[in-house]
């Protein structure tokens, strides 16, 4: 096993196209379990941890840039007041030393439909950054993921960014799982109150192969809320609750039934905006 | 050969906690009833503790285990050839390769060392391997070729009874009948109750470990994590087709047990292996392998009819309990005698109708597991007493402290307690507890929301949240039962250390699974012969059998042997100092000699002599078996003086419930727990609240779900159990009433706390939701979906 381990971006571009079969390794922590479990057995591997600039994040321009290496933990505590609902999201990750080890680029990469940190980056319509040889290519994260666990990333493509538009307005985020720390989301849901936009956008975890973005029940509270005092009727968040939760498209297995994860939906949507507008 | 680590390490140096000499504390400082700090603690906390995971020898091969996919099948073929000719590897054995007895079990040989043509469950050994890399290993057991026919499996244990046998056996393990005073009695008010217990597993975190190094005497050396050396070696010897001193056990270090190392797992597998190749190997399960490597909690369905007359004492009992034993009988036979003795609650029942089942299945083989048959009862009869109060409209406080056993009061199988019996100071003591604050709106404290339901998921406002409070009693047996030869032996040697000061020795063969026995057996020989340094070999089994670490036995029974065995050093010395000083010795040297604060001296202070000039250079070994009060065998009818002691323990829950969402946080569980007598204070609080947060477990989120005989979360990813966002403030009354015949009065602390704790946090859902809950754990969706939901 060859073990790459570049410091820029341009090198670890170079170690992936010298060796195409490689694994790229961030944090690890979804990786090294389906290596433990024998579901992988990676030959070579480009290490990404010493390439300091894919550490970076920036959100003070008109768009918000999170470097591939930033930790749930850099999320926890560095993005709290900027980002307050993905910083909630990666409270909920694991183990503090999950949550030191793994990164947003992992996140998306792994593309699992519990990944924590998707049903916000989906409801702010982030874009996933590639850089391979040719240069860098921007897709939404809509595109980006195609199926549960699956990505459009191409051979020889590093994930580099995650970008979206700075967004104003309150943000929320919920998640249900069985246990109070260190579970996997049952469902979970990420809300931002667009106010620029007068826009309410969401999205759920879990509760479809991919992140779920109720457009019906987002157009509907979009249209019924009153921008200009940030209040809407009892009836109306209740319609757009149910107008979510009739969007999702859950399954069952040994973590939730279908049912349950429908109710959750209903219940997360109603009280993120109840909350965002008490707010 | 020797290993770099052994069982030693752990525990032999006492050094790195006993303070320098110069400041070093009087032994009776560390003695009996302190909380004298374990000798493991510092290296467990700091990450150098050696766990039987960390056994390392030179040149040491790794073993492997090759486990069914299936839960029922037939093997048609099996075929080694491709996995012995990868190099590298070095073994690759079968049922075949089993020189003595093809089966072992803990009270029935009834599980075959590797399945040779029936698969009874999903995860059965087929073969094993040893290779150079455990990378190797692994791909030794791709290679193993198994062609397998799946044939119908029998997971209903209720069809279980009349199914076509899945072992020869049968698939009855034990049916047992308790029948009680006037079995026409009725009450005038009659509750009824149908309850159900999922699948627990103890969940120890340090997955099953060992080495075996093969002797030159043809014998076998196996360092292992267990709970009871002697009958890990019976067993391993018996299938290995040696002589029992041809095994010799050496107790590493082990992470948690909660019995699930009563049984054999990997030991005669790893003992295989190294005898055959002839080199030391080491086997390690991961964690998936773990939850097939061992047995479980034992599933449960319970259907209850309480009968009491309207001033609220309980007339009968009428129960039907079934157990899921799952493929083969590990202890399921001793488990549900316990379900069916302690099936009526802590409570006086003069009448009772009990049956009690516990059968075989393709299920996961379940056995062995803190509170051993009371939990699942436990949950039953608890909830029948909640039922009984409401339809009383009485407390349900009052009514259980109205019928509570009291000492010299009839048990169901007829036995009455001749100890103590403290149930109504446990229950008066765990509700005098005062309750937690309630939110103040002003942040902080009790309003972090960390701590509402939904934890760090952020799902509740408070005004999303009900809160309840629930009550339950429990108790269980201590030791064997059913006319069990229980016994613990122990030798104590007293001899002058290096720097002249006397040093005791302690060798006992008991397991120390984290409960405590090391430190326990220190403070017992400081107390008793006044020395202050205290060595504990390794256990093994070159001293005689402690028996298990379980049924809360080893404070009392291994704690008796060490303390009989340092009476008897201590006899033994004063009778030496006797002679060589021409006192009488026969009879009248007792009261002419004594031993104090460490030193020999004379009653009517006539001399003084130090320990060290006691000895004369001459040490002083004393070995002593220490045995309980023999019990008797249940008769037909369920009755007879079948156990030696009770511990009894109450639990007040108090539980934040989102009714909308189903999820739950435990807020506080307060506890009165008859302890007999604390040795160790701080030890005894720690058992209880390890044993509150394993109950709490039960209540709302640990379960092997099984689906067609298959486990569905075989990781902690998805088996849950609680972390400390979800683990409730603990506040516990020891209620210290010393238990006659008990080595210092003490009672075993471990299993009770695991007990009640579970009934009592669901009677807290169900106060703060309406909802008729009958089954643990409770799920999220059975409150959020329940139609009883306002």
């Amino acid at each position: 096993m060859t073990v790459a381990r570049p410091t820029t971006l341009s090198q670890a571009v170079d170690a992936l196209a010298a060796m195409p079969d490689a694994q790229l390794l961030a944090g690890g922590t979804d990786f090294m379990v389906e290596v433990n479990f024998g579901h992988r057995r990676p030959t070579d591997v480009v290490a990404l941890r010493r390439v300091a600039e894919l550490r970076h994040h920036a959100t003070d321009g008109d768009e918000v840039v999170l470097g591939a290496n930033v930790t749930y933990s850099q999320m926890q505590t560095e993005l709290a007041e900027a980002l307050p609902a993905l910083a909630a999201a990666a409270r909920t990750v694991g183990s503090p030393q999950i949550r030191n080890a793994g990164t947003i680029g992992g996140n998306v990469a792994t593309a699992s439909p519990a990944g924590d940190t998707l049903p916000f980056l989906a409801a702010v319509e982030a874009d996933v950054v590639l850089a391979s040889p040719d240069g860098t290519r921007r897709l939404p994260l809509a595109d980006f993921i195609t199926a549960a666990k699956r990505t459009a990333i191409q051979p020889g493509e590093v994930i580099s960014e995650v970008r979206f538009p700075a967004v104003r307005g309150p943000q929320q985020f919920l998640k249900v799982g069985t246990r109070n720390a260190m579970v996997i989301s049952i469902a979970c849901c990420a809300m931002v109150v667009d106010t620029d936009h007068r826009r309410v956008r969401c999205a759920f975890g879990s509760v479809a192969a991919r992140p779920l973005r109720p457009t019906e029940a987002e157009d509907f509270i979009s249209d019924a809320l009153d921008w200009d005092t940030l209040d809407a009727e009892t009836n109306a968040v209740d319609r757009f609750a149910a107008l979510a939760a009739a969007a999702a498209e859950p399954i069952t297995d040994h973590r939730g039934t279908a049912e349950y994860r429908r109710h959750t939906v209903k219940v997360m949507a109603r009280r993120a905006l109840t909350r965002s507008l008490r707010a | 050969m020797k290993p770099v680590l052994s069982a030693a390490a752990p525990f032999a140096p006492t050094a790195p906690t006993a303070p320098p000499h110069s400041d070093r504390k009087r032994s009776t400082d560390r003695g009996v009833g302190t909380s004298s700090s374990r000798p493991d603690g510092i290296p467990k906390v700091k990450g150098q503790f050696a766990f039987s995971s960390d056994l390392w020898a030179d040149g040491m091969l790794w073993g492997r285990t090759l486990r069914s996919p299936h839960p029922s099948a037939r093997i048609r073929d099996l075929d080694t050839e491709a996995a012995r000719r990868i190099p590298g590897v070095h073994a690759v054995l079968t049922a075949d390769d089993v020189p003595g007895e093809p089966n072992y079990g803990l009270e029935h040989a009834d599980q075959p060392v590797f399945a040779s043509d029936v698969i009874r469950y999903q995860g059965e050994a087929v073969a094993a391997v040893a290779a150079d890399h455990p990378e190797i290993a692994w791909r030794a057991v791709q290679a193993i070729e198994v062609d397998y026919e799946p044939t119908a499996a029998v997971v209903d244990p209720e069809a279980a009874i009349d199914a076509p046998p899945v072992h020869p056996d049968g698939n009855v393990f034990r049916h047992l009948t308790i029948r009680h005073g006037d079995l026409e009695a009725t009450g005038e008010v009659t509750v009824e109750g149908a309850y159900a217990v999922g699948m627990q597993d103890q969940a120890f975190l340090g997955p099953e470990s060992g080495m075996a190094i093969p002797g030159d005497d043809g014998g076998v050396d196996l360092y292992i994590s267990t709970q009871w050396l002697h009958v890990d070696r019976d067993q391993v010897a018996a299938c290995l087709g040696l002589a029992p001193e041809l095994v010799r056990l050496t107790l590493s270090g082990v992470g948690g047990a909660f019995g699930a190392r009563e049984d054999v797992s990997l030991q005669v597998h790893v003992c295989l292996l190294a005898l055959r190749t002839g080199r030391a190997v080491k086997m390690l399960y991961s964690r998936e392998e773990s939850f097939f490597g061992h047995v479980h909690r034992h599933p449960a369905r319970m259907w209850y009819r309480h009968h009491a007359n309207s001033n609220g004492d309980l007339v009968k009992v009428e129960a039907r309990l079934l157990l899921d034993g799952g493929a083969y009988a590990s202890s399921s036979t001793a488990v549900i005698a316990n379900a069916a003795c302690f099936s009526c609650g802590p409570y006086r029942v003069p009448n009772a109708h009990i049956d009690a089942w516990v059968v075989r299945t393709n299920n996961p083989p379940c056995g062995a597991m803190r509170g051993f048959g009371a939990v699942q009862a436990c949950f039953g009869h608890e909830s029948q007493m909640d039922k009984l109060a409401a339809a009383l409209d009485m407390d349900p406080v009052q009514l259980r402290l109205r019928n509570a056993l009291r000492s010299g009061d009839e048990l169901i199988t007829g036995q009455h307690i001749t100890g103590t019996a403290p149930a109504r100071e446990c229950i008066e003591a765990a509700v005098a507890h005062p309750l937690p604050p309630e939110p103040t709106g002003k942040g902080g404290g009790p309003d972090d929301p960390l701590l509402l339901p939904g934890g760090a998921g952020r799902t509740a406002d408070r005004a999303d949240v009900r809160r309840g409070v629930g009550f339950a009693v429990g108790f269980k047996n201590l030791m064997y039962s059913e006319g069990f030869d229980d016994f613990s032996t122990a030798a104590v040697r007293l001899e002058e250390g290096v720097n002249g000061e006397p040093v005791a020795t302690v060798h006992c063969a008991a397991a120390e699974v984290g409960q405590g026995f090391v430190t326990l057996a220190q403070q017992i020989v400081r107390s008793v012969l006044g020395v202050d340094r205290v060595v504990l070999r390794a256990a093994d089994t070159r001293v005689g059998s402690a028996g298990s670490t379980s049924a809360s036995r080893q404070t009392w029974m291994s704690g008796g042997a060490v303390q009989a065995a340092a009476l008897a050093v201590r006899d033994s010395l004063l009778e030496r100092v006797a002679e060589a000083r021409g006192v009488e010795v026969q009879g009248a040297r007792r009261k002419l000699l004594t031993l104090r604060n460490g030193e020999v001296v004379g009653v009517e202070g006539r001399f003084r002599l130090t320990l060290t000039d006691a000895l004369g250079g001459r040490p002083v070994e004393e070995v002593r078996e220490y045995r309980h009060a023999p019990t008797m065998p249940l008769d037909d009818d369920g009755q007879g003086d079948a156990h030696v002691s009770y511990a009894f323990a109450a639990h007040r829950a108090v539980v934040d419930v989102d009714p909308e969402l189903g999820l739950i946080r435990v807020l506080q569980i307060t506890t009165g727990q008859d302890v007999g007598k604390a040795l160790n204070p701080l030890q005894v609080t720690g058992q209880i609240e390890g044993g509150i947060a394993q109950g709490l477990g039960l209540a709302v989120m640990e379960e092997i779900v099984v689906d067609g005989g298959r486990i569905r979360n075989p990781s902690f990813t998805d088996y849950l159990i609680p972390t400390a966002l979800d683990m409730p403030d603990v506040q516990a009354t020891l209620i210290e009433q010393p238990e006659p015949g008990a080595p210092f009065g003490a009672k075993g602390v471990g299993e009770p706390p695991t007990i009640s704790s579970t009934p009592a946090v669901v009677s807290a859902i169900r106060a703060a939701t309406g909802i008729d809950l009958c089954r643990v754990p409770v799920r999220p969706d059975d409150i959020a979906l329940s139609e009883r939901t306002p």
